[in-house]
């Protein structure tokens, strides 16, 4: 694609009913997550009586606010599963939808600059391996020739040693795979209503029946959240408690600039990853803030360090200019893994905890989380996530092992 | 081309004149010319193309919302995308035009960029008429005040109306005296070319000034990022005027009025002499003036029956008209008008060079929104403006639509003594008078493809058409639809236009799906006045589509860009995260020892004698350890002390095994968990008193340890006296190890008795060394071997290097490094937090149940009782012996079944997934065992000792035996020596 002759999004996308009084499925929040899912509820099970509700306008959660990172070379057996599932789908998703969501394989390398990230590094290849995916271990050079830009030289603090690289890895363009989705579930009689908070639910010894919402009650066979950090305030409502923490993550983009970033570059040692979107612009993130809170805005000296990492990394970047900074509010699980899955409420079912990186696992994870409200049992890509883990101990962590965010 | 500038006027100084290069041709301008300015002055009417639609474009603006006129700076500090308008023209200046994407320079940035840190009673955002005033008025309350201002010259919108009367003298002559006024006040300070970016919590602003030009350093940083923490903050930020929707509104000629205006007035540069102004409001009639004044022939389009000011003479005022069409090749040329309501048929024609355009103004709102500031459209002021200041903030000037300098004066004097505006909210929509709520003029030929609402993104009037007719409903689809709003500038130039375009493209019942909760959104019915911005309620379905109902697009920092090298500022190189050296570091570097990063410490991997390679060094290092005597610097380990009437208590709660009864004048290892049960980190504690601990951590956790130690103590046990400080610094250590490190120690401290009895393991002593040197030193070991770690003050560091190589000359002995320490260590199977633990690994699993307490509560307890804790498949700490003895497995090896190992190598991913059961943790050549061995974390694994299993590494699968975790001296004989 050139990069001043880039598609544009289709004549229509969907439409903006009003609630009806009943669906089969009612999905609360439409990011990424709850759009897939209705998309493939439609799709693969045969329910259109959907409705998304989202309380502001769709996908404009996280979804909205990510850096678009997809990757499938995650530690764990149980993660490597969801997201290499994930990742084959992504593979067929413009197909698929019909729609040009700028999947772009350019591989995906993230960086080792101590001993122990080497460690680790190696471990999660040859874990990934093992797992059919396709992940290797580079040196400094390799690095250098499939980014230029980068400075591999012992100069800077905490010099290169290395990296893992996925070549299938990529990113793709955030609202566009979301209405993608929704252009899709809305073609297929799923109704998209924006404007409509959930406030509460109605519920009938133990089951749940409805929702109550900013634009009246409106009843469902079964209710699915999908609403990120909020799920806990909803969970909350309906009786039951999920142990994810809201903290925000702030990202940030540069002025478009000729192509001279390749690939996409995360380290975790030095806190910075960055990608050059299609159009030109450099899109990066940071680490998240520590303390938790809902407001969509982080701390500046965040930004602060990242631009440091940024620029010992990628003397080019010098002189781009910081345009827009922007949060999201990731939520995250004790394990840094998600939870998908049935819960205590008979009817209801939970999507969240996708922390810094749920977006590579929307199809993935949609397609699950539509398995598993069909069915009222999870698929087996999500059967590990479920919400007993964290009494039975059964965890899935990826911050600890992996250290790897997003 | 035709040079524009007049023979007098403007603030520019003509007596020195600037040499500029643009593409190949160099041109001449003023001091205190912008780039811009001196371009226009030259005649030069078309900058780069657009940047999809590849249009002719020109200057729009006179300031940093400029869509079009981007230049890229050559050489020296070359630079891209910098907007011509606000860009201070210096000598030599060599630039192109870019066309709406820049280039990076590649090579690296070797000027300095710094970071400034300060406080400040009072900041004043804005050095307009109210921005000043409101410094003058602070200043003279004694308070601490700071004015910044990103232009290089005071004055604001003044500037552009230099003969304005104020206060009774000409405006530049006005501005000059309050100048001189603050700079001679000593608790003022004025930052020019200074622009806030970005406004937080706590009155909390950062800023960028730029202190030097393009070219050179000066021998000073470059650019400077000022970081205020602000008592009260004043914005006096001014307003930004709008253009309107018209077919090819883009065309090199059509500028703003004031940009207009401010070309004449400061920079003395007449851009057109044929002139049409096309306005919807009074603000346009004294630049109609202005232009008329210099001999331009004016004509005034007003989209309006009527004026609210009066007229200008020499002018041709024509009501309700408004301009359909540009016309013209590259530049404007002449204009198509036609009457505002559409009455009339046929379009007439205009000629001009000038097209000077009017929609209205919008409050700069950015800083106030930034901070989550309320917004509400104001019906008569036509544009958001704040409801109310944020916390102790004020807002002073054309941010509130305060339009008429008197009223920005005082005002601003207002603000700036913390005293209520003497302006009344009605009064700045009487003084304002009418604005036409006019946003598109269709053109004659019926579509919208030239009728341009953000010219940055080559987003027009037809783009929005189709993201309506695509569904979108609210702004932040629009802009994400089409684009608008995404460019330098943000929005400046198209956000207000695209909502009040949606007002005409959106009808009452598609305002249910507009979601409440965006910044400017009335909650209500449409009302004059509302609450704003905190979301919740949703909007009526039946609200009538204005652009209060739709609310506006989330303003963020920076309110301008910020290039990524000065957020950076002094934390790049060698100072980003500097590395911590121990004393003895310089020692350690002339022993030829290679370093590794272990935190932010610089630690001596291996000392390499000539020749050597690491594995040679490293066998050398360990056979002096185990067989003669060795020392190592273990200075960057963690050290905390804990102190208080409670600290065995803490301690006991914290560590997973006993510290209440730790006899003072004894240590012992210990080891914390999370809640989880997972390691967290270890370390050995001495008691120095009943009420005194020191604590030492990993090397790398010792800050994560601290906040942990603080967490626990504030938010869960506050009742416990313990508190906590971090020594690290204070204490330098060196491990003497070894058979015949107690004849070393024995030499440094000849007080102490160092012998068996007299100095048991996990005793310590203070004592004086030879040297008269203060010196705690321990029996403890993390090798197996006897050993001893001497402590002495921080200052002695050095000095006792020194005195241990002397002591132990005689015998050899031998400095080692990390990697001999992990390689002696992991013989013993004592595991390294972080490397044989990652977070899901319990002490049980490490084989280390002795270390977890069955009497007492402490952090992780609980979770022993859960099912996956006493479930087999857990993955326990063992010892991998590859078959092939000399083979050295790499660490991040997995491990798997025999039956799971597929015939041969691969050369890629595994077809279908190859089940694993562990990893390799650690993997080292043994010099005590004379092979090589690992450490590894098995399902199971110690079910699994003496049976044989697979480790896979690159695509290979080598046979290894499962041993116990500890290789050597099991019985644990060698400890006493
Ligand atoms: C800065 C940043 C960078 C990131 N980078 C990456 C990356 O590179 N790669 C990656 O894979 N992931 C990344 N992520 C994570 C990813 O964005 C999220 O994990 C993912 O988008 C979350 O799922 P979602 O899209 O369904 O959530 P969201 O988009 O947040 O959707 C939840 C929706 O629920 C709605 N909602 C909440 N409460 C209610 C209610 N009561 N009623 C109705 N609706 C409600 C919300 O308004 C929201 O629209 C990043 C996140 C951030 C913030």
């Amino acid at each position: 694609m050139k990069q001043r002759d880039l598609p544009e999004h289709p004549e229509f996308l969907w439409h903006n009913p009003e609630p009806s009084s009943m669906y089969d499925v009612i999905i609360v929040g439409g990011g990424g997550h709850g759009l897939a899912t209705a998309y493939y509820l439609a799709k693969n099970h045969g329910i259109t009586r959907i409705a998304v509700l989202e309380r502001g306008w769709l996908a404009g959660g996280n979804m909205a606010r990510n850096t678009t990172i997809i990757r499938s070379n995650y530690l764990w057996d149980e993660s490597a599963a969801m997201y290499e599932q994930s990742l084959k789908l992504w593979e067929g998703l413009e197909d698929e939808l019909d729609y040009d969501i700028f999947f772009s394989q350019r591989g995906v390398m993230n960086l080792a600059h101590t001993l122990q990230d080497e460690r680790d590094s190696v471990r999660r290849v040859e874990a990934n391996r093992l797992n059919g995916i396709d992940a290797e271990w580079i040196t400094p050079e390799q690095v250098k020739e499939l980014c230029p830009i980068i400075n591999i030289g012992q100069d800077i603090r905490y010099p290169v040693m290395g990296a893992t690289y996925q070549p299938r890895a990529g990113i793709a363009k955030h609202d566009w795979v979301a209405w993608a989705y929704a252009r899709r579930a809305s073609d297929m009689g799923v109704d998209l209503i924006q404007n409509c908070e959930v406030t509460g639910f109605e519920m009938d010894h133990g089951r749940v029946t409805g929702v109550h919402t900013n634009r009246g009650t409106i009843h469902a066979g079964r209710v699915a959240l999908a609403a990120a950090g909020h799920t806990s305030v909803l969970t909350e409502m309906a009786g039951f408690r999920v142990p994810i923490q809201s903290h925000p993550l702030q990202a940030l983009v540069s002025e478009l600039h000729d192509i001279i970033h390749p690939t996409v570059v995360m380290s975790n040692h030095v806190h910075v990853y960055v990608s050059q979107a299609h159009k030109g612009e450099l899109v990066m993130g940071a680490g998240v803030d520590p303390y938790n809170g809902y407001g969509q805005r982080g701390s500046f000296h965040v930004i602060e360090q990242q631009m440091s990492a940024a620029v010992e990394l990628f003397p080019a970047f010098s002189r781009a200019h910081l345009l827009r900074t922007w949060g999201g509010i990731v939520d995250v699980t004790l394990d840094a893994s998600p939870i998908v899955g049935l819960t205590p409420v008979e009817g209801m079912y939970v999507n969240c905890g996708w922390g810094t990186g749920g977006f590579k696992a929307v199809p993935g994870a949609g397609t699950a989380f539509a398995h598993t409200i069909a069915n009222n049992a999870p698929h087996p890509l999500n059967e590990p996530f479920a919400l007993d883990r964290f009494e039975t101990g059964a965890l899935i962590d990826e911050h600890g092992a992996a250290a790897v965010a997003h | 081309m035709t040079s524009r500038r007049l023979a007098t006027g403007g603030l520019i100084g003509r007596d020195e004149t600037i040499k500029f290069t643009l593409g190949s041709t160099t041109y001449a301008g003023f001091a205190g010319d912008t780039v811009a300015s001196a371009a226009l002055a030259n005649g030069i009417a078309r900058v780069g193309d657009s940047i999809y639609l590849r249009r002719p474009r020109g200057v729009m603006t006179c300031g940093v919302e400029e869509p079009n006129a981007f230049v890229r700076v050559e050489g020296g500090y070359g630079e891209s995308m910098l907007p011509a308008t606000t860009l201070e023209l210096a000598d030599d200046l060599q630039m192109t035009w870019e066309d709406g994407i820049g280039t990076l320079d590649q090579s690296v940035d070797d000027a300095e960029y710094d970071h400034m840190h300060v406080h400040t009673d009072v900041a004043i955002v804005g050095a307009g008429p109210a921005g000043l005033s409101a410094a003058r008025a602070a200043v003279a309350t004694g308070v601490r005040v700071t004015l910044l201002e990103q232009d290089f010259a005071l004055g604001g919108s003044l500037l552009g109306r230099p003969g304005e009367q104020v206060e009774g003298r000409p405006a530049h002559e006005w501005v000059q005296q309050v100048r001189a006024e603050l700079e001679a006040a000593p608790n003022c300070r004025i930052l020019l070319r200074t622009s806030v970016f970005g406004s937080y919590d706590n009155n909390y602003l950062v800023a960028l000034e730029k202190r030097t030009g393009h070219l050179t350093t000066e021998g000073m940083s470059r650019q400077r990022v000022w970081h205020l923490i602000v008592g009260r903050v004043v914005l006096a930020t001014g307003s930004f005027e709008r253009s309107l929707i018209f077919a090819g509104n883009d065309r090199p000629g059509v500028m703003l009025a004031s940009a207009a205006q401010a070309y004449l007035g400061r920079f003395g540069v007449l851009v057109g002499e044929r002139v049409v102004v096309f306005t919807t409001n009074d603000s346009a009639y004294p630049v109609a003036a202005d232009l008329a004044a210099v001999g331009a022939t004016v004509t005034v389009l007003d989209a309006r029956p009527s004026a609210g000011c009066q007229l200008p003479p020499a002018v041709d005022v024509r009501f309700g008209m408004v301009v359909v069409e540009t016309l013209g090749d590259e530049v404007v040329t002449g204009v198509r008008i036609a009457s505002a309501d559409g009455s009339d048929v046929v379009p007439q024609e205009l000629e001009c060079d000038l097209l000077a355009v009017s929609g209205g103004w919008s409050p700069n709102v950015s800083l106030h929104s930034q901070r989550q500031g309320a917004l509400r459209w104001d019906e008569r002021l036509v544009g958001f403006v704040p409801t109310a200041p944020v916390a102790r903030q004020a807002l002073a000037g054309a941010v509130l639509g305060t339009s008429w300098t008197e009223g920005c004066l005082s005002e601003g004097a207002a603000a700036g003594a913390d005293e209520v505006s003497p302006v009344h909210a009605g009064e700045r929509a009487d003084r304002a008078g009418a604005t036409a709520d006019l946003w598109l003029v269709p053109g004659p030929h019926g579509d919208l493809a030239t009728h341009f609402v953000d010219p940055q993104r080559d987003n027009t009037a037809a783009d929005v058409v189709r993201a309506v007719g695509a569904g979108m409903r609210s702004v932040e689809h629009v802009k994400r639809y089409t684009s608008i709003s995404t460019g330098l500038d943000q929005g400046k130039i198209g956000g207000v236009l695209t909502i009040g375009l949606l007002t005409q493209l959106l009808s009452a019942p598609d305002m249910a799906a507009v979601p409440a909760g965006q910044p400017g959104q009335v909650v209500g019915d449409g009302a004059e006045d509302g609450e704003v911005n905190e979301g919740g309620r949703a909007t009526n379905a039946s609200m009538r589509p204005s652009p209060g109902a739709l609310g506006t697009t989330t303003f963020r920092a920076p309110f301008t860009p910020v290039a990524f090298v000065a957020l950076a500022g002094r934390s790049r190189g060698q100072l980003y995260d500097p590395a911590r050296l121990t004393p003895s570091h310089g020692r350690q570097v002339e022993l030829g020892a290679r370093f590794e990063d272990v935190g932010q410490w610089k630690r001596a991997w291996y000392f390499a004698r000539h020749g050597e390679d690491m594995d040679a060094a490293v066998a050398r290092e360990c056979r002096a350890a185990r067989e003669n005597v060795a020392y190592m610097d273990a200075t960057t380990l963690g050290k905390i002390e804990v102190r208080g009437a409670d600290a065995a208590t803490f301690l006991n709660r914290i560590y997973t095994n006993a510290f209440a009864k730790l006899a003072v004048g004894k240590q012992r290892y210990g080891v914390m968990c999370r809640p989880d049960g997972m390691v967290f980190d270890d370390g050995v504690t001495f008691r120095l008193a009943d009420d005194r601990f020191v604590m030492t951590t990993t090397t790398g956790g010792a800050a994560r340890v601290l906040e942990w130690l603080e967490e626990w103590s504030q938010t869960e046990w506050p009742d416990l006296d313990v508190w906590f400080t971090s020594v690290t610094e204070q204490w330098t250590t060196i491990a003497v190890v070894g058979p015949r490190s107690r004849q070393v120690v024995a030499a440094l401290a000849p007080d102490l008795d160092v012998s068996k009895e007299g100095f048991e393991f996990m005793a310590f002593r203070d004592t004086t060394l030879a040297s008269g040197i203060p010196a705690r030193i321990a029996r403890v070991t993390f090798s197996g071997e006897l050993a001893f770690e001497i402590n002495v003050s921080g200052w002695y560091g050095q000095s006792l290097w020194d005195d241990v190589s002397a002591a132990g000359e005689s015998l050899g002995i031998t400095p080692y490094g990390t990697e001999t320490m992990h390689v002696l260590r992991a013989e013993k199977a004592y595991p390294i937090v972080g490397q044989d633990t990652d977070g899901t690994v319990t002490p049980q699993d490490l084989g280390m149940s002795w270390v977890v307490s069955t009497k007492k509560e402490f952090v992780g307890k609980r979770s022993y009782e859960r099912a996956s804790h006493n479930a087999t498949g857990r993955k326990q700490l063992v010892s991998l012996l590859p078959l092939d003895t000399t083979l050295r497995l790499p660490e991040g090896s997995q491990v798997i079944e025999q039956a799971a190992a597929p015939e041969g190598p691969l050369d890629g991913p595994a077809r279908m997934p190859i089940p694993m059961i562990g990893h390799v943790t650690s993997s080292y050549h043994s010099q005590a065992i004379g092979r090589s061995f690992a450490l590894a974390l098995v399902k199971d694994g110690r079910d699994r000792v003496g049976q044989q299993a697979v480790a896979s590494f690159g695509g290979r699968f080598v046979p290894v035996e499962i041993g116990d975790a500890v290789v050597y001296d099991k019985e644990g004989t060698r400890r006493d020596g």
